[in-house]
């Protein structure tokens, strides 16, 4: 099984592209391409004109990575510590290392933490770290590998923010930025490319992806019991895609459909009726990235459970 | 060209100062890695006095002790070193930097020998002057220049062995714990090596430490010179030759194998 398959993209200077795709896609394998951590087995890739396999070095002093989830460091180090000790893998002088983690500690709100040993903060302040620590050697492109997994939503919106506003209001560098979140993707991204199976599947504006969808129809329905059956749904004429979110806690399924046209969504109540379902809720739904997908896929990202993380 | 070696030279510090800074913050770590050792040579001590060997044996087992304290930290701190890194995520970290690789690993060894030499000293002191053992040293320089060559030669096979173990997961845990006590066994750390057969005396001699630890007590403890401990001297220096070089080339090819295969920031395998 291939991880990737004929993956081609090109990323302009300054732009923050995102690749989209649920676990197991292949956006990891990429960023890990891209960033000299993987060989291709086949093609070529440059990053900031240089070949990631020829000319690894090169390609190392330009770039940075920064992974969700991760917490590099030493924890019984504090976190100016920390920040100095990987200042020092980018050959930075003490006087420019200081006035970097001086600056990146303000800005990332870690400053009354500086002193603090890594191991005594929280997920959200580790990843602020981590943040810190990829931005110490101002790198022209930053790859960012789910870098809100598992964070709160403030935490999330505050790293989200920054990272815009470096790489377009200071214009500081290029993004690429891989994600299953799909607000994420559509917040930050001018660009996004939609992965599955090792596969590109569309890369467009957000904006661009979703109106596109604009011919389709989506609807919401929210049904009663968990055990509910959409197979039929595979069978039926003019359903694009949907996806199912079950919630054990309710007894409830939130379905959502993209249809050719309303007709086709009259026949789904129908079923659902036969099926002795009761529909709790239904409404119209405006496109998003998720719908983008489940358009293109026929699925949503929840229904790849048995895909492996790339 | 002298950019990059003085940008090495400051990931070489950092990795230094990371292993000194973290290795001496916690007392209860620095006091259990002083006590530990002391209470095993002691052990021994006693069970040589009430044996009634020759009081050599103490000053014996005192060197063994404390150059001991130099082969676990080769192993733990030097060896098993990358699959920490790996497990923390600091390992993905160092690739994606623009250093060379030999860097960390000679930061990591000279931060080992800081911390370690501190550890050892405490330990002789404390042997010598607890158990009364005479120091015949009469060539200091001869001495500095065995311990020197010997701690160069075994951190020299940790910077080997950090590279082979750098793909492994668990079992670099397990090929540490298997190399620990034959090497104790072997090296003759605790008696003389003299006491063992030919076959096995031929097999310890492909271990650096068993040259070092018998250089150091014949020159230290019996009293011995330049020209009874040239071999030593000699083997140690061409197990240096051997091993560095070797260990770049381990570390190149290991990381490129770990690419290959995807394997270099695999985790919990």
């Amino acid at each position: 099984m291939k991880a990737l398959d004929q993956v081609s993209i090109s990323i302009e200077q300054g732009e923050i592209f995102g690749l989209l795709g649920p676990n197991g896609a292949g956006k990891t394998t990429l960023i890990k391409i891209l960033s000299t951590l993987l060989l291709p087995t086949s093609g070529e890739a440059y990053v900031g004109g240089f070949n990631v396999v020829k000319e690894s070095n090169k390609v190392r002093r330009v770039i940075s990575l920064v992974s969700g989830g991760e917490t590099p460091g030493y924890g019984i180090l504090s976190v100016r510590e920390n920040l100095w000790f990987f200042s020092q893998l980018y050959g930075l002088s003490s006087s420019k290392a200081k006035e970097e983690i001086t600056r990146l500690t303000k800005d990332l709100d870690l400053g009354e933490y500086a002193n603090t040993r890594m191991s005594k903060l929280s997920t959200g302040y580790k990843q602020r770290l981590n943040f810190a620590r990829g931005l110490l050697n101002n790198p022209k492109i930053l790859f960012l590998d789910e870098p809100t997994l598992g964070l709160d939503v403030l935490t999330s919106k505050k790293l989200r923010g920054y990272i815009v506003d470096w790489a377009k209001r200071e214009m500081k560098g290029t993004v690429l930025l891989t994600t299953h979140y799909m607000a994420e993707a559509d917040e930050m991204c001018d660009r996004v490319a939609i992965i599955d199976r090792g596969k590109i599947l569309v890369c467009d504006s957000p904006l661009k992806l979703k109106e596109d969808l604009k011919e389709n129809v989506i609807m919401k329905v929210e049904v009663s019991s968990v055990q509910a059956d959409f197979g039929f749904m595979d069978k039926l004429e003019g359903v694009v895609g949907y996806s199912q979110t079950r919630s054990i806690q309710t007894d409830t399924t939130t379905l959502k459909v993209v249809v050719r046209d309303e007709k086709v969504f009259s026949k789904i109540t129908s079923k659902l009726q036969e099926q002795k379902l009761k529909i709790l809720s239904e409404s119209k739904a405006e496109p998003t990235l998720e719908d983008v997908y489940i358009s293109l896929v026929g699925r949503g990202f929840e229904e790849d459970a048995g895909a492996t993380s790339a | 060209m002298r950019e990059q070696l003085i940008h090495n030279l400051r990931a070489a510090y950092a990795r230094l100062w990371v292993r000194v800074k973290g290795g001496n913050r916690e007392p209860q770590w620095l006091i259990a890695e002083m006590i530990i050792p002391i209470l095993t040579l002691s052990a021994y001590i006693y069970m040589y006095k009430t044996l009634e060997a020759p009081p050599e044996f103490t000053g014996f087992v005192i060197i063994g002790g404390t150059m001991i304290a130099f082969w676990s930290n080769v192993l733990w701190n030097m060896s098993a070193q990358f699959y920490w890194e790996k497990e923390t995520g600091n390992l993905e970290i160092y690739f994606v930097t623009p250093i060379s690789r030999m860097a960390i690993l000679l930061g990591m060894a000279l931060g080992g020998i800081v911390n370690t030499t501190l550890r050892a000293t405490a330990i002789m002191v404390a042997g010598i002057l607890v158990f009364q053992v005479p120091l015949v040293i009469n060539e200091p320089f001869t001495a500095l220049l065995m311990f020197f060559l010997t701690i160069t030669a075994l951190y020299a096979l940790g910077m080997l062995f950090a590279s082979l173990f750098l793909m492994y997961g668990r079992e670099a845990w397990h090929t540490a714990n298997l190399l620990q006590e034959p090497v104790h066994f072997l090296s003759g750390s605790y008696f003389p090596k003299s006491l063992m057969p030919d076959m096995v005396q031929l097999v310890a001699s492909l271990i650096p430490l068993t040259f070092g630890l018998d250089g150091i007590r014949q020159i230290v403890i019996l009293g011995k010179g330049f020209s009874d401990v040239w071999i030593h001297l000699v083997a140690l220096t061409v197990f240096i030759i051997i091993l560095l070089p070797l260990a770049k080339f381990a570390l190149d090819y290991m990381e490129n194998l770990g690419k290959k295969e995807g394997r270099l920031t695999l985790r919990w395998q």
